[in-house]
């Protein structure tokens, strides 16, 4: 049995749509990420599947209770970390992970020795009387996984975990869920809009842009399915107005784009590219400032599925999040 | 129903109430400082008015009465008495502020006063001051009365009398405040916890938290209506108590009247508590609940009775008495503070509130939303 099954969700608020039609399954214990840029649906997609938010039609199943018809039953068997910070920054870490236990109805004889276990494993033990308010963000955010996990779920849900976190924070974030698969069955769903965070962590990866399913596979296949293993980005001075033209020719390259002064040539062999366009802008006179290859990112892969990258999509569709308002 | 869920949410707003002193001060300190203030400031006596006295008559008789009011300013010292010369002068003084009354003896007093052809003395008052006025009037009134009493009482009197007998010792005003500000206590409690931390944890987005957790709808509002009932009881009796030796209550510590008085904070905190969250139900934005505290205060504190007595409101304004929770509270309170009733003199105010309480719980119940 899948842990999740989305079958044709759909939610719109008024005439806007913001999921539309969406349907996949997450297997147990795979950590499956929604990918896609602020507004692309992805709050409201995971507020559906956590009973937060009704879905205008279609349903889903997670670990086989129907949101829809079994809203209880999905509520025991999820953990959720929402997206906003939602521990209570005037109660400690213990007392926090204590209410949770009691809401979850978590017998008393194990309260004690797993809210202690759970802290310890988010590093936390040291802070388990201090008020959560004086907490760092990471430190925060740990305490929330923590208590997402303490009624033992067999489902995670996390809503962007690390946006707003610092570097440093955002690696233990990354850590912590590592580790959270390796020790348990534990099934992870991640939304979020940062692209190496997807890679890194997820073993499959669903891109939603506007409501829509874009793209659904493993980040290998996901880069494989771009039609160019190399990405060979450069910026030149005293470029002929038919320059861009000219580098469609250079050898290996299968398209070139330009978005500000930066040029990205896609390209089946980016050093041999990257020969040919020293040759080139030699031969005509054009200076490079700058000029680099790296191999196909899942940034790539969203511009092929998308049309544009995760940052102009996050301008153009911030508007199609109103969950926001709620808050 | 489960009640292990229901206390999870009284619990967490009872460590968050207890580890927060300026909460608490806050719900404490403002209806005891409204007490002392109002209490001392509404209940003292006039003194000190300032009183033309203008004899035109210079008799015997009319000294007579110089001489009582005298006895007034050197006695009750209800007023000072300024003597005149010019009764225009009096005049232009009162009109002026610089007087509040003129007593002026007219020149044919003591001629009409020994011919018993009705002797009078002019009194007039700068009445935009009811209070004082009355108060002057009153005690002028009582000289005239006294100037009116044969020197010899018949001894067999035709005269009807009535003879006056009070129930209760003499009730100082802030005894009298001291139910509408156990009240206010429990209100504040109510406003700032149904009100602004409800609105300020649901703009936080710690209530989503809860949300995804399997608590039912009937459980999250009776969670939190209770850990306001338990906020609102503790302030209540702590202001009960405190207040009550203040304002001199006897035999505060009575364990009867006690618990009475805890029943009544009791169901008063739901009552409020309810009324507050099914106000706050819908609302998220949380300039809300801050910008209607003072309409509120206004419109369920005054109405009550608690400051004034409803007997003399109009009519428009009783309706608001009668629909108003505060009134019941205050009635009972006060029968129990004041009157040291039993379970007799407040049963009914206490079935009031709690049908007004469980409307309002139902309201809250059928208004609450699940989901976001």
């Amino acid at each position: 049995m899948n842990a999740i099954e989305v079958d044709h969700l759909t939610k719109k608020f008024g005439d806007l749509v913001a999921v539309s039609d969406i349907s996949f399954h997450v297997a147990q214990k795979e950590i499956f990420g929604l990918l896609g840029p602020n507004g692309a649906g992805k709050t409201t997609l995971i507020r559906m599947m956590t009973t937060l938010t009704p879905p205008t039609s279609g349903t889903a199943r997670i670990a086989g209770h129907d949101i829809r018809t079994d809203a209880d039953g999905v509520r025991h068997a999820m953990g959720v970390i929402p997206q906003a910070m939602t521990s209570d920054p005037e109660l400690t870490a213990v007392e926090n992970m204590l209410i949770h236990a009691k809401l979850y109805g978590v017998p008393r004889q194990d309260r004690d020795r797993l809210i202690l276990d759970l802290l310890e494993s988010v590093d936390l033990l040291k802070f388990k009387d201090a008020l959560v308010r004086t907490f760092s963000g990471g430190m925060r955010r740990r305490l929330e996984i923590a208590r997402g996990l303490v009624h033992s779920p067999r489902i995670l849900f996390l809503d962007e975990p690390t946006t707003g976190l610092d570097p440093v924070s955002r690696t233990n974030v990354w850590q912590m869920i590592r580790a959270l698969r390796e020790r348990s069955d534990l099934t992870i769903l991640i939304t979020t809009h940062y692209m190496d965070e997807a890679d890194k962590l997820c073993d499959r990866i669903a891109i939603v842009d506007h409501g829509k399913l874009a793209a659904l596979d493993t980040p290998t296949r996901l880069k494989d399915s771009v039609p160019s293993t190399d990405t060979v980005e450069a910026e030149f001075e005293n470029a002929p107005a038919d320059w861009i033209a000219q580098l469609q020719g250079l050898a290996h390259s299968a398209g070139v784009t330009q978005r500000d002064e930066v040029v990205h040539i896609a390209s089946n062999d980016g050093p041999a590219t990257v020969a040919a366009l020293m040759d080139l802008t030699r031969a005509r006179g054009v200076t490079v400032h700058r000029v680099s290859v790296h191999g196909t990112t899942l940034d790539d892969v969203f511009v092929h599925y998308t049309g544009s990258d995760l940052r102009d999509a996050a301008k153009g569709g911030a508007h199609y999040d109103v969950g926001h308002l709620y808050r | 129903m489960n009640f292990q869920r229901i206390w999870a949410l009284i619990e967490r707003d009872l460590r968050k109430f207890f580890r927060s002193p300026a909460l608490m001060m806050t719900s404490m300190v403002f209806p005891l400082m409204q007490l002392v203030v109002l209490g001392y400031a509404f209940g003292g006596k006039i003194v000190g008015v300032n009183l033309a006295f203008v004899d035109m008559d210079h008799s015997v008789e009319s000294r007579n009465v110089r001489e009582m009011f005298n006895g007034i300013a050197t006695g009750p010292r209800t007023f000072r008495v300024i003597e005149y010369d010019s009764l225009p002068k009096a005049v232009e003084d009162l009109k002026n502020g610089h007087v509040r009354a003129v007593v002026c003896v007219p020149e044919d007093f003591s001629r009409r006063f020994y011919h018993r052809d009705r002797p009078r003395i002019a009194f007039m008052e700068d009445n935009t001051d009811q209070f004082i006025s009355s108060s002057i009037l009153e005690r002028v009134q009582q000289m005239v009365d006294q100037l009116n009493t044969p020197d010899v009482t018949p001894r067999l009197a035709g005269q009807v009398q009535l003879d006056t007998v009070e129930v209760y010792p003499y009730v100082e005003y802030i005894k009298y405040l001291l139910a509408g500000s156990i009240a206010l206590s429990v209100f504040v409690v109510a406003m700032i916890g149904g009100g602004i931390t409800f609105i300020d944890d649901k703009a936080r987005g710690l209530h989503e938290g809860y949300l995804v957790t399997p608590i039912k709808k009937t459980e999250l509002v009776l969670g939190l209506i209770g850990a306001g009932t338990v906020k609102g009881l503790m302030a209540g009796m702590v202001l009960t108590v405190i207040g009550g030796m203040i304002a001199g209550i006897p035999d505060i510590w009575n364990p009867v009247r006690l618990f009475y008085l805890a029943l009544v904070v009791t169901v008063a905190s739901i009552a409020m508590m309810s009324f507050m969250f099914l106000l706050m139900v819908r609302v998220d934005d949380p300039l809300v609940p801050r910008a209607t505290f003072g309409v509120l205060n206004t419109l369920l504190f005054f109405p009550s009775g608690a400051v004034y007595p409803i007997q003399a409101f109009p009519r428009w304004l009783r309706w608001i008495a009668i629909i108003d929770p505060f009134t019941y509270t205050v009635h009972a309170l006060r029968n129990l503070t004041l009157k040291g009733t039993g379970i007799e003199g407040i049963y009914m105010d206490v079935l009031v509130l709690l049908g007004f309480s469980a409307v309002m719980i139902a309201g809250c119940f059928a208004l609450f939303k699940r989901q976001l």
